[in-house]
């Protein structure tokens, strides 16, 4: 038995993803080899052997890959997929573009977004924006699984000493090509890795007025998150979405404002450690998830909390 | 030029769903049923492309049991022109829908194919690229923006960073998120017209294609609940309680 798990990178950096998706293939139990596909992404797999409990990692450096699309890393998964029993990704953008596309190609039915590993064979993983857990035996011969980063605590980046392989190009696919990145560039912490998150919802009215939660953000060392209606709104930008349609965050603390509490929005907060919500309307559902609820106009709240701190 | 939009047919958004009580599996007994809203997105993009003058002629497709004809009724109501029901007595997993979808695309041979990125009951996020690669076709899902231009389309992507823009090749697949656009209702009319639609209803064994499940479902249980909290009366009591009772700031 051994596992397969595909690095996300920017060619730089190692996504802490990665690291979860890791500590899901330590619990599957075999040995681990990461893929690295990239474009001059050297300092990417030099990270990954540095990362504890990694046998090997296998480096395809090439223009091919310099934009991760999906066509050319599937394919490229494809070409060394039949050495593993199991091949894992994170279940972000990344992962749910790539995953599938390999999965056909080698007639596997996928998993996705595991958040417990029971077997080698048999994993846990919401279903209807998280109001059921199913437990799912995979009779694939290989099992190719996307991993919730959140439900896995990280593999310690440090301690391993895993050897590098280059690993041949597989080829560029010309059915799509890169265009363009417009990625938001921010100082505060990445939303499914900060330890505080504080999200805004309709309730908050405008863009504008998010600056009122970007305050105590800062203050707190927190990412800023928004409920599907802020981002529909146009008050934030698509990346900020959590939910069972965006983002999954864990935070130790999450502070939802302005925010009713919908299922699909609860589907991607629910399993932080606190949860604080400010809400003028006592009944909003999301005070039944709520640690501390307290009811009040955000617009008072919110100056008097920055205040606070 | 034709375009092809798989459907599905789910759960309504609103509904609360629960484990059978032998938790075998979920309970949809007497649930309502709907198009999933990823879907109506997918049908919205076609029928614009349609209105626009880009696309010729806009086909439904559902992979479902015979009760899912009501979502196609739907589809037509909403300006597709015709549907075609891949009909089975089970659900199928994302690979053997992918599969029996790429049979009705090999034949009806369209540029485009749009779905929904994901289904909101398996929520697996999967058919769309395993069919692109089923296929041999380019892949750009989570589309935020579509543009055709000749023999290409330009996609943005909303991705975990921000907007990413590709191109793809036709016939591709692309995959719809939410801000794609904002699906219309069906009016009165186009109910009434959409009963008069065509719609070709085909067993799914007609297809030649191994449907049998991979997956065994072994439990569906209900997730963790959290305990009832508290309602704390001011900003100053809290500040007070998370930096004293739950300890998460400082
Ligand atoms: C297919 C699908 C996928 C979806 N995916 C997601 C997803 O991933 N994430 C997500 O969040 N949603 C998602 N949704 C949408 C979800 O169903 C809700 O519509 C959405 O979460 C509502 O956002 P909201 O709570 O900000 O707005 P609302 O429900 O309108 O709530 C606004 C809240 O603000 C409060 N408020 C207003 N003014 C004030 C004030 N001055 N002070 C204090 N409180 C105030 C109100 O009391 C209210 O509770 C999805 C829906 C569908 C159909």
């Amino acid at each position: 038995m051994s596992t397969l798990v595909i690095a996300e990178h920017d060619n730089s950096n190692l996504k802490p993803s990665t690291l979860n998706t890791l500590a899901a293939a330590t619990a599957v139990g075999a040995s681990v080899h990461l893929l690295v596909a990239g474009k001059d992404c050297q300092s990417v797999a030099d990270a990954c052997a540095a990362v504890e409990g990694v046998e090997k990692v296998l480096l395809a450096d090439d223009d091919a890959y310099e934009n991760q699309l999906a066509e050319s890393v599937a394919t490229l998964i494809q070409s060394v997929a039949s050495n593993y029993t199991h091949i894992l990704a994170p279940a972000t953008t990344f992962g749910k573009n790539v995953l599938p596309r390999l999965s056909a190609l080698i007639d596997v039915q996928q998993i996705s977004e595991i958040t417990e590993v029971l077997s080698a064979d048999t994993f846990k993983r919401p279903i209807y924006a998280g109001s059921c857990i199913a437990t799912v035996k995979s009779n694939d011969a290989i099992k190719v699984i996307t991993v919730r980063a959140t439900a896995f605590d990280p593999v310690s980046a440090a301690g391993g000493s895993g050897a590098i392989e280059a690993l041949g190009s597989a080829g560029a696919s010309s059915l799509s090509s890169f265009v363009g990145e417009e990625i938001a560039k921010s100082d505060r912490p990445e939303l499914t890795a900060a330890s505080i998150v504080i999200s805004g919802g309709r309730g908050m009215q405008s863009g504008d007025n998010f600056h009122l939660i970007e305050t105590i953000a800062d203050k707190l060392g927190a990412a800023v998150g928004a409920s599907r209606a802020a981002v529909d709104a146009g008050f934030v930008p698509n990346d900020y979405q959590v939910g069972q349609t965006g983002k999954i965050v864990a935070p130790d603390l999450y502070i939802a404002v302005g925010i009713s509490g919908a299922i699909q929005h609860l589907a991607g907060m629910k399993d932080s450690k606190v949860i604080v919500a400010i809400n003028k309307d006592e009944d909003a559902p999301i005070f039944q998830v709520a640690d501390y609820g307290l009811v009040a106009d955000l617009f008072v709240a919110l100056p008097e909390l920055a205040e606070a701190l | 030029m034709k375009i092809v939009v798989p459907i599905k047919r789910v759960v309504d958004y609103n509904v609360k769903v629960r484990p059978l009580s032998d938790q075998s599996d979920v309970d949809l007994n007497n649930v309502k049923m709907a198009m999933n809203p990823f879907c109506e997105i997918a049908i919205e993009e076609a029928v614009r492309l349609k209105e626009a003058g880009t696309a010729t002629e806009v086909i439904a497709v559902t992979v479902g049991t015979s009760a899912s004809q009501e979502q196609l009724r739907t589809a037509l109501a909403l300006g597709a022109d015709r549907a075609v029901l891949i009909e089975t007595d089970v659900l199928l997993e994302p690979l053997a829908i992918a599969k029996a979808l790429a049979k009705v695309i090999e034949k009806e041979a369209p540029k485009l194919v749009i779905l929904g990125k994901q289904a909101i009951d398996g929520d697996n996020n999967q058919t769309g690229q395993m069919l692109a690669a089923l296929l041999g076709y380019g892949q750009a899902t989570f589309a935020s923006e579509l543009s055709i231009d000749g023999d290409t389309a330009s996609v943005t992507r909303e991705i975990d960073g921000g907007l990413q823009t590709i191109k793809v090749n036709l016939p591709a697949i692309v995959t719809t998120d939410l801000r794609l656009n904002e699906p219309r209702y069906a009016s009165l009319p186009n109910i009434m017209k959409a009963k008069k639609k065509e719609m070709d209803i085909q067993p799914v064994d007609g297809l030649g294609i191994d449907v049998a499940p991979r997956l065994e479902l072994l439990s569906v249980e209900p997730p963790a609940t959290r305990q009832a909290g508290i309602k704390v009366d001011s900003v100053e009591e809290l500040v007070g309680k998370l930096k004293n009772e739950a300890k998460v700031i400082s």
